[in-house]
């Protein structure tokens, strides 16, 4: 860009050259100045792995708190101890109308994926058998059980399930309907909530990748004051006394984000085993699920971004104050 | 070309530096800045590179008015003169080639048109053999050299140097002048400050002497060479 300028009253030293030459030494420029950053923080490589794993720390907790999320609205989204919801029919109804109703509410496309009527009768018979208790139903004159619909609802989200719930209370032939939306309710909320901690936490943490950067960068204009004041002397433009820095702060942040993808990975190993353990009990195969290659490749961008807006703020707060003199 | 047109400089702390200073040096010309410690040579040569900016009166440089000059266009002023200041010698972390080379770096040219630049600049100033040194292992008057290589490696129309010669002994000091005649021979206009009075007297070429910030003398260089010029 500016680097380029070159003073047409000038001789021949740089006005005469072709811009496709000025273009083509301006890459050559800017692939130098990468590869020699990289290998002056690789020279030192012990302080830059400390800097790396600083960022890498940062990075990484609101990384692994994501997932732990991701994976946790997977889970609730794929529970297999499916909702059911437990209509009860008004005493009145008799079995003929709660099969006739039954049916009816079948017939309705869409919300119920399954149902079963259970008679007044068949419930007893299922208590009788299940309690233990049938000696004394039988002191009973007349059997205290309602009917009972067992719908399986086609959704398992929690907005859509209240309003089945609520179309199947207004109905007359319904004494009541139970089912334990709460739970899931609670956990939608918990969610949500932690989700926005996590936006939170990776908010805060990356002004802390910033700062971290930011004063890396700082230290080093300093070490390198008296080459940043002769390169002024010699005519460096701004953008080029600039580049070094830049880059510079794209290898911490891409070191940083690195290490964070490293850490992401590790504590996946440790934690996976034991959380498949402990869903395998619940419900069927649970896979704790990774970092993906998009998520991946996001991480990465996420801390080379980070390094260049670190490095840009502090080279425009220290270097225009470095002047030859 | 470098005009003075009424030029002053105060620093923000501190009385005067340069009061209405005017003079001309036309393109191709050579010239010396003489004057007592503190008579305000350094801060002449600086704002002829806009180091620092004129108080008061106008600074031309190859007809550019630098009162007008932002700050962005500076380094494309700078990219046109060499300069060889005390104060900002060789970069000590990089070998004699990478500091002959950083203004070619700068200025955008290729690597290969680099390399020829920079061995035709070691070779001007007789240190071919020394690229792949690093600076600290160069005796003074090398480094001096180096230093020059680095200010004409550009082809800049223009030279500045102040005190070149400052901590070499005679016999060095003589031959580091004939390396900026020998520039001037081809073109290059020079201005050195320097107090070296015996050495300037010998090289017989125009003279400024400044006192106090103030323009004294404007001696001219005599065309008899070998006459005593009044000492
Ligand atoms: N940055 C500065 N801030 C304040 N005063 C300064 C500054 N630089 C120089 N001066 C003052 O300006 C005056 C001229 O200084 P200058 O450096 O130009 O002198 P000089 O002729 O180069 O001297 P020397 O031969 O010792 O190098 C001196 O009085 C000096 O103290
Ligand atoms: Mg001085």
């Amino acid at each position: 860009m500016t680097d380029n300028n070159s003073r047409s009253t000038s001789g021949a030293s740089v006005s005469a050259r072709s811009l496709r030459d000025r273009w083509f030494a301006y890459l050559a420029n800017h692939h130098w100045v990468a590869r020699e950053s990289l290998r002056g923080l690789l020279q030192v490589w012990l302080a830059s792995a400390m800097t790396w794993l600083v960022i890498g720390i940062a990075l990484a907790l609101p990384t692994i708190l994501y997932l732990i999320l991701s994976n946790a609205s997977n889970l609730s989204g794929d529970w297999n101890g499916k909702p059911r919801i437990s209509v009860y029919l008004q005493s009145t109804v008799s079995v003929a109308e709660g099969q006739a109703f039954a049916q009816q509410l079948g017939s309705q496309a869409g919300d119920v994926s399954s149902l079963e009527y259970i008679s007044p009768a068949a419930a007893l018979a299922e208590f009788t058998e299940r309690s233990g208790f049938g000696d004394v139903l039988q002191t009973l004159d007349r059997n205290p059980l309602p009917a009972v619909i067992v719908i399986e609802p086609t959704s398992r989200q929690a907005a859509q399930l209240q309003l089945l719930i609520a179309k199947l209370e207004s109905k007359p032939e319904v004494e009541s309907v139970s089912f334990d939306l709460v739970w899931l309710e609670r956990l939608f909320a918990i969610l949500s909530l932690a989700e926005r901690f996590v936006i939170a936490l990776g908010g805060f943490l990356s002004l802390g990748v910033l700062l971290v950067i930011g004063n890396t960068i700082r230290l080093a204009i300093e070490n390198r004051r008296a080459e940043i004041e002769v390169v002024k002397l010699v005519g460096g433009t701004d953008s080029f006394v600039r580049r070094p820095f830049l880059y510079l702060g794209f290898w911490y942040g891409l070191g940083g984000a690195l290490s964070a993808w490293v850490l992401v990975g590790l504590s996946l190993i440790f934690l996976a085993t034991p959380v498949e353990m402990l869903l395998a009990s619940y419900q069927g195969d649970f896979v704790v699920s990774g970092l993906g290659f998009n998520e991946s490749l996001l991480l990465l961008a996420s801390g080379g971004g980070l390094g260049i807006l670190g490095a840009t703020l502090a080279v425009g707060r220290h270097l225009r104050r470095i002047e030859p003199s | 070309m470098i005009r003075f047109d009424q030029v002053s400089k105060r620093y923000a702390e501190g009385r005067e530096a340069l009061s209405r200073v005017n003079f001309e040096i036309p393109d191709g010309d050579m010239a010396f800045l003489t004057g007592h410690s503190g008579a305000g040579k350094s801060t002449l040569l600086k704002l002829i590179i806009v180091m620092e900016r004129a108080s008061q009166g106008q600074v031309f440089v190859q007809g550019t008015n630098l009162n007008r000059v932002s700050r962005r266009q500076i380094p494309a002023i700078r990219r046109d003169i060499g300069v060889v200041f005390q104060n900002h010698q060789l970069l000590f972390d990089r070998t004699v080639y990478d500091n002959v080379a950083l203004p070619l770096t700068i200025a955008g040219y290729q690597p290969r048109e680099v390399g020829r630049r920079v061995r035709a600049a070691l070779a001007k100033v007789s240190l071919s053999n020394k690229e792949k040194q690093f600076p600290i292992a160069l005796s003074g008057g090398e480094q001096q050299r180096v230093g020059i290589a680095r200010a004409v490696v550009n082809k800049p129309s223009l030279l500045l140097a102040d005190e070149p010669t400052g901590n070499l002994d005679p016999g060095l000091s003589e031959e580091i002048m004939n390396l900026f005649v020998q520039f001037n021979q081809v073109g290059v206009t020079v201005l050195i400050a320097s107090h070296d009075l015996g050495l300037i007297s010998q090289m017989n070429r125009r003279q400024l002497l400044l006192h106090e910030g103030r323009l004294v003398e404007d001696r001219p260089a005599i065309l008899t060479v070998g006459s005593d010029d009044g000492q």
